[in-house]
């Protein structure tokens, strides 16, 4: 089953928040949003989850109860023990007795959070929160699972945890479309979205996005023009949208950030077509 | 400028029976910018704060700009906490005349970008806007060395790309500038990484340093959910990586032997592991031992 997101727009106000989006999100698969502040990610994740309204376009998404979605906000109650969190969802789903149960020492076990059971939501680390967060959101085996920026903030040991509980949750058929502010996050799905004021500026898997990348980048401690030139650690990497560098000038390999740059700083140099 | 502007000599921090930081020696050079990396209580802030003269260190020798960190040596330093150390209910404009104001420095021009937010409380203002705010406020008296707390992390990329020409050019200054992090894209910014592990400093030096030998095992196969279970199931420390699965720290041929037994076809290829992978074994590691 695939769900979507078309042609999408939303407003918020005088705020176009949409731009006419389409993001596909098929079964099993990881499908990543990046953006900066203000972009859209968070916009657009809520309006495949049914929480904003659209101008124009349609969404296309299971049941609620076939639906998990955890909030870029912490997504558990700070003064109920991470057990309490579980069964209080897991409960609202209609799981109970022996099936909860074992859902829920399958789901901490998972997440490594079975010693922490007994503890309050506030007294957790912050990974460990968005971990319970990522666990109450799955606890009802959802079909579309939509989380907003799962790992923001988190320590790294804690997110690879979650990025393994998201692959777990993909390989075993389900939907996934998360936000993330972290690149190498990107890299890793199957298919990324990036996201700029509102509009689609790429997407497609990474090979894709690199594959397409119109032009060429150069590296250099000298930029021809300043305005398309950004700090690569001592050395400077300057982009030709036109693939048509000064002789001699040295081809850096762009990754995903050179490239992001690029079309950014492209698309605010250039006319809008 | 001349002279090492952060050095650490056999710094060891205990709390109580904890050893936070344990026997560190290290050093930042003018003109350079240093990452610091390493899991949540790998001793990082614990040794910053010693650097910046908050706490002081149980034993060893720390020097800010040549002597003790004291209140003069500490005009001379800008920190940009993670935080960001704003106050949330003054305005753009309040903060950084405040910080001035506490340096004795000139009050900075707001680039063009920030002009807008001028007047507006802080904790109104987009996250990377504060971002650079704080910027402003820790660079106004010229410091001659920064500590930066992830200077990047959860900015949009151009906003980092600017960021970071800024922090470049503090460095072409002859400034000298530590950054701790988490993450490969603030890393791969730096001239020289130093990676922490319970309290300790393990490694130095380029990227494939940090990483040393420490590998990862790449699977490619067209049954990749079956893959990634029977793997899951056998206990492997399994990520996905677009289609195809990545595990840290293990022998190939353990791997070979668990997809085989699922019926599983499957190309297997040893490839270095990313510094993250690296940190994670270190943390699992330090559990438990």
């Amino acid at each position: 089953m695939n769900y979507s997101v078309r042609s999408a727009t939303v407003r918020f106000g005088s705020t176009l928040a949409l731009d006419d989006v389409t993001v596909e999100v098929p079964a099993g698969s990881v499908v990543a949003v990046v953006g900066g502040d203000g972009a859209g990610k968070s916009t657009l994740l809520r309006a495949l989850a049914g929480e904003v309204r659209l101008e124009s376009g349609t969404v296309e998404a299971p049941p609620r109860q076939r639906l998990g979605y955890l909030p870029a906000s912490s997504g558990s109650w700070a003064a109920l023990t991470v057990t309490q969190n579980i069964d209080f969802v897991a409960g609202i789903y209609g799981l109970a007795g022996d099936e909860l149960t074992a859902r829920r020492a399958e789901l901490l076990d998972r997440a490594s959070l079975t010693p922490a059971a007994g503890r309050l939501a506030a007294q957790l680390s912050g990974g460990m929160r968005r971990k319970l967060g990522f666990v109450m959101a799955i606890v009802h085996r959802p079909s579309l699972l939509i989380l907003d920026e799962p790992s923001t903030g988190v320590d790294p040991v804690s997110r690879i945890d979650l990025w393994r509980l998201v692959s777990e949750a993909a390989a075993s058929g389900t939907a996934v479309l998360m936000s993330t502010t972290y690149l190498d996050e990107a890299e890793r799905a199957a298919h990324l979205v990036v996201l700029d004021s509102g509009r689609v500026l790429v997407q497609g898997s990474y090979d894709q996005v690199r594959a397409g990348f119109p032009g060429v980048v150069t590296q250099t401690s000298e930029p021809v023009r300043e305005e398309w030139a950004w700090r690569r650690g001592r050395l400077r990497h300057e982009y030709w949208p036109g693939a048509d560098p000064p002789p001699g000038a040295i081809l850096a390999e762009p990754d995903l950030q050179d490239i992001l740059i690029a079309l950014s700083l492209a698309r605010r140099h250039m006319v809008p077509s | 400028m001349t002279g090492v502007l952060l050095h650490a000599e056999h710094v060891t921090r205990r709390f109580g029976r904890f050893k936070a930081v344990d026997d560190v020696s290290m050093q930042v050079q003018p003109g350079e910018v240093v990452g610091l990396l390493g899991a949540n209580g790998a001793g990082k802030t614990t040794l910053i704060r010693m650097l910046l003269g908050l706490i002081a260190a149980t034993s060893g020798r720390v020097e800010l700009l040549g002597g003790p960190p004291d209140r003069q040596r500490r005009r001379r330093l800008g920190y940009v906490p993670q935080g960001l150390g704003l106050y949330g209910d003054l305005t753009v404009r309040e903060n950084l005349t405040f910080s001035a104001r506490a340096y004795g420095a000139a009050e900075p021009l707001l680039p063009s970008a920030l002009t807008r937010y001028a007047g507006v409380l802080i904790r109104d203002v987009p996250l990377g806007a504060q971002r650079q705010v704080a910027f402003l406020a820790a660079l106004a008296h010229s410091p001659d060395v920064l500590v930066l707390d992830e200077p990047t992390s959860g900015v949009d990329v151009l906003a980092g790309a600017s960021l970071w020409d800024t922090i470049r050019a503090q460095a072409e200054h002859g400034a000298g500038i530590l950054v701790t992090t988490h993450y490969m894209q603030e890393a791969q910014q730096c001239d020289r990484l130093l990676l922490m592990a319970d309290g300790r400093l393990v490694a130095e030096g380029s990227e494939a340093d940090i990483v040393g030998s420490t590998t990862a095992v790449a699977v490619r196969t067209d049954n990749w959910a079956q893959a990634f279970a029977a793997l899951d199931r056998a206990g492997a420390p399994v990520m996905l990586e677009g289609r195809a699965i990545r595990v840290a720290n293990t022998d190939p041929a353990e791997l070979a032997e668990v997809l085989k037994a699922a019926g599983i076809e499957a190309s297997l290829q040893k490839v270095p592991a990313t510094i993250e992978e690296r940190m994670l074994i270190l943390a699992r590691g330090a559990k438990a031992s």
